[in-house]
């Protein structure tokens, strides 16, 4: 009999990719589309949902021929999607509404001020978990029905549907204006602000809130189940599982059981507690978020952390410095000094996101004497991205009632040896990096693979996580403390620097 | 015997030139001084520029030796981008062949381990990022002597021995090293330590050079056959990877 494989669409921020995984969970082909980034204006950006639609279209199929698998062989199919991104389309037609608002975007910024203002945090967080920010997608359908002439009207009249990125494409999958399925998941929905956190299903309250109508919301599922089968691309297959990029991950990396945790470092970076069945409320600036839902079992929820700027200030000091010709040359930088030389850069650049969450602060570069080489500078880059891994695993340990045992990590940052043993360091935990790195993708076909019984249990999934490399904290005591003060002292002066209007 | 290749030859002129003062130079100003049409001259420099001996200045167009030629004499890829880009097939070797990975690359007379990854079977492991193995003891070593990426000085002095398999004869391992380039890749079986063996095998970059090896190792009885030789699956899995690793690293052909 031939070998089957579980089929994982990743459509992320950059690009949208196709990868087929054995039952080993053993990545088998890739294939990948860049999409074009759309600035309109300062802090808007934005995705034409058609264009990511196609390539699709166009990777599927090269995945399958690259690994010489046919249609039949594939079991299931699972998405990962980039989170909170807002496109709304014509139920008849299936044209979009203009370009998907991407979770960039900052339009939305005036609206979460006043809504701070009135009705205040409180009223979301008791509903959705969430505190108004720009990340979420009801902001952004407010904006679109107060900013884009008649789509209110037109949403009030059930002609307009509105999905993030895994609705969008399992509509299209599944037959679109002919009958598409309008889906989404539970990790999905808790991005939006419109979902009960508790009950997994749209809040009266908060739709009545934002004015946004019951009938252009996809369905909420849960992460893992048989939604549909397709109809275009790979025709009575089966699509079994979408979950959030982030969630995802969480899947990849295997962190089943509350008090796990996995760290992607890419451009910002994303950590994720699992919390289990406990939907923990941060008191320290976290998010609380659906970790993912299998079927009709009880949910598992995770506090969030993200920090804005990690790979993004490898790729400053790349491009808009100068001082290093490709990002891994970094730690070879890095190397030719023994420490930071007293070094410390705070990567502010469009304030701080958790645990601090201040929009005030900007970059600082604090401790410059004659000493400093741009050795030293690359050492700071590098420990910006380690200690405020720290701050946010505190607050998470601050929060929950299990303190993190080890760190799993993936992302193209754990190439990077200095720095992931700096972080070992500073956490005082292992580091742990799995042997596929591509753990969104391979999330999603867990996920999928589990629902179409593929993989009989977690437990089997579990077996299948190898470490492929691991960091041990070595960094004495007293070291870390005075640094970690130092850093502290460093991200003090990085605060109140963009004045109020 | 052919005669001088003339595009290289031209090439040739356009450094002596840009070398000449410490002024960049336009497209124009260069086949200018040399009588060459703007075409040719144009294509010859984007191929330098290609393999980074110019560069041309975004703003004004002009051109520039470039960097890559005052460091022509020591390794021209940086190892942490090495292990960068060679992560995700590293990765998938180790997953397939079931044994621990290493990359290795030339410093001082050693090989320097650049990146590791773990035997996948979850027992503890450490990292050997930074250890240094002896070139004409361990696969990786083989290879990057067989390839003229690293070497032995002086060239007749007798080896230091670590096991009785250890090739510490000068004449012997150079024979050993005539047939790593016959076959593409090498083996080390108890050679540094009773009981061990690795293959390794070349990865390579722009127009073929050899900037590293890619190698896998463990118990001798998993690596080798009841005869002592090197499983053919391993060394299919292996070969595999490094061509992979190579295409990315721009090596046209291998």
């Amino acid at each position: 009999m031939a070998e089957r494989y579980v089929m994982s669409i990743d459509q992320g921020t950059n690009s949208t990719r196709c990868i087929l995984f054995d039952h080993r969970g053993r990545l088998v082909s890739v294939a990948q589309k860049e999409h074009r980034q759309h600035f309109p204006r300062p802090g808007w950006v934005e995705h034409d949902a058609v264009e990511i639609w196609q390539n699709l279209r166009h990777i599927v199929p090269e995945a399958l021929s690259d690994a010489g698998v046919d249609k039949g062989q594939v079991t299931a199919i699972g998405l990962a999607n980039q989170r909170e991104t807002t496109v709304l389309w014509d139920r008849r037609t299936g044209a979009p509404l203009g370009r998907a608002i991407v979770w960039q975007d900052t339009r939305t910024a005036p609206l979460v001020d006043e809504l701070g203002q009135r009705p205040g945090e409180a009223f979301f967080l008791e509903r959705c978990a969430l505190p108004p920010s720009t990340y979420f997608s009801a902001l952004r359908i407010r904006w679109l029905f107060d900013h884009v002439k008649g789509v209110e009207q037109r949403a009030r009249d059930g002609e307009v549907l509105f999905g993030t990125m895994e609705s969008w494409l399992i509509w299209n999958i599944t037959g679109g204006a002919d009958s598409g399925l309008h889906v989404t998941d539970a990790t999905n929905a808790s991005r939006t602000m419109l979902m009960n956190m508790r009950t997994l299903t749209w809040d009266d309250e908060l739709l009545a809130f934002f004015g946004v109508p019951r009938a252009m919301l996809p369905e909420i599922r849960s992460s893992a189940e048989t939604y549909g089968e397709a109809r275009s691309l790979l025709p009575g297959v089966a699509i079994t599982a979408a979950l959030g990029d982030q969630q995802a991950a969480l899947f990849g990396q295997t962190c089943f059981s509350p008090g796990e945790a996995k760290c992607t470092y890419g451009t910002g970076s994303f950590l994720l507690l699992n919390t289990g069945s406990e939907l923990v409320r941060s008191r320290h600036g976290l998010l609380t978020t659906v970790a993912y839902q299998i079927g009709d079992r009880q949910p598992a929820y995770a506090l969030e952390g993200s920090i804005a700027i990690t790979g993004a200030l490898v790729q400053w000091f790349r491009d808009r410095l100068g001082l290093i010709n490709s990002a891994p040359e970094i730690e070879t930088l890095a190397r030719t000094v023994e420490d930071n030389g007293g070094c410390y850069i705070v990567p502010a650049f469009s304030g701080l996101f958790a645990p601090r969450w201040r929009s005030d602060a900007r970059g600082v570069i604090v401790g410059l004497t004659s000493y400093i080489t741009k050795g030293h500078l690359a050492r700071a880059v590098l420990e910006a991205t380690g200690w405020q891994t720290r701050e946010v695993v505190d607050a998470m340990n601050a929060d929950s009632s299990v303190s993190l045992q080890q760190l799993k990590v993936d992302g193209g940052m754990t190439a990077d040896n200095l720095l992931m043993q700096f972080v070992a360091d500073v956490l005082d935990v292992p580091v742990v990096r799995p042997m596929v790195a591509e753990t969104v993708s391979l999330g999603a076909a867990y996920a999928a693979g589990l629902a179409a019984g593929y993989w009989p249990d977690l437990e089997v999934l579990r077996r299948n996580w190898h470490r492929a490399a691991q960091w041990l904290p070595a960094m004495d005591p007293e070291l870390r403390e005075s640094e970690y003060d130092n850093w502290q002292r460093a991200v003090e002066r990085s605060l109140g620097w963009v004045r109020r209007p | 015997m052919a005669g001088p290749v003339q595009s290289i030859e031209r090439a040739a002129a356009i450094l002596r030139l840009l070398a000449g003062g410490p002024r960049r130079l336009g497209l124009g100003e260069v086949a200018a001084s040399l009588g060459l049409a703007k075409g040719t001259a144009h294509g010859i420099l984007r191929t330098l520029q290609h393999v980074d001996f110019v560069e041309q200045d975004a703003a004004t167009g002009k051109y520039q030796l470039g960097a890559a030629l005052l460091h022509l004499g020591t390794s021209y890829l940086d190892v942490n981008e090495l292990r960068s880009r060679s992560l995700n097939w590293a990765d998938a070797l180790a997953a397939r062949s079931g044994e621990a990975v290493r990359l290795g690359t030339p410093l001082e007379g050693s090989v320097l381990v650049v990146h590791h990854v773990f035997r996948p079977d979850d027992t503890f492991q450490t990292l050997d990022v930074g250890a240094l193995l002896p070139l004409h003891a361990s696969s990786l070593g083989k290879v990057l002597l067989a390839y003229g990426t690293a070497s032995v000085e002086p060239v007749d002095r007798e080896l230091e021995a670590y096991t009785r398999h250890t090739l510490a004869d000068p004449e012997r391992l150079a024979r050993a090293l005539a047939e790593v380039r016959e076959l593409g890749w090498a083996a080390e079986v108890q050679e540094m330590s009773m009981g061990e063996a690795g293959i390794a095998a070349p990865i390579r970059g722009h127009g073929g050079l050899v900037v590293g090896a890619i190698g896998l190792s463990g118990p001798v009885e998993r690596i080798c056959d009841g005869q002592g030789r090197p499983r053919p699956n391993l060394i299919t899995l292996l070969r595999e990877a490094a061509r992979a690793i190579s295409r990315d690293l721009g090596a046209a052909r291998w």
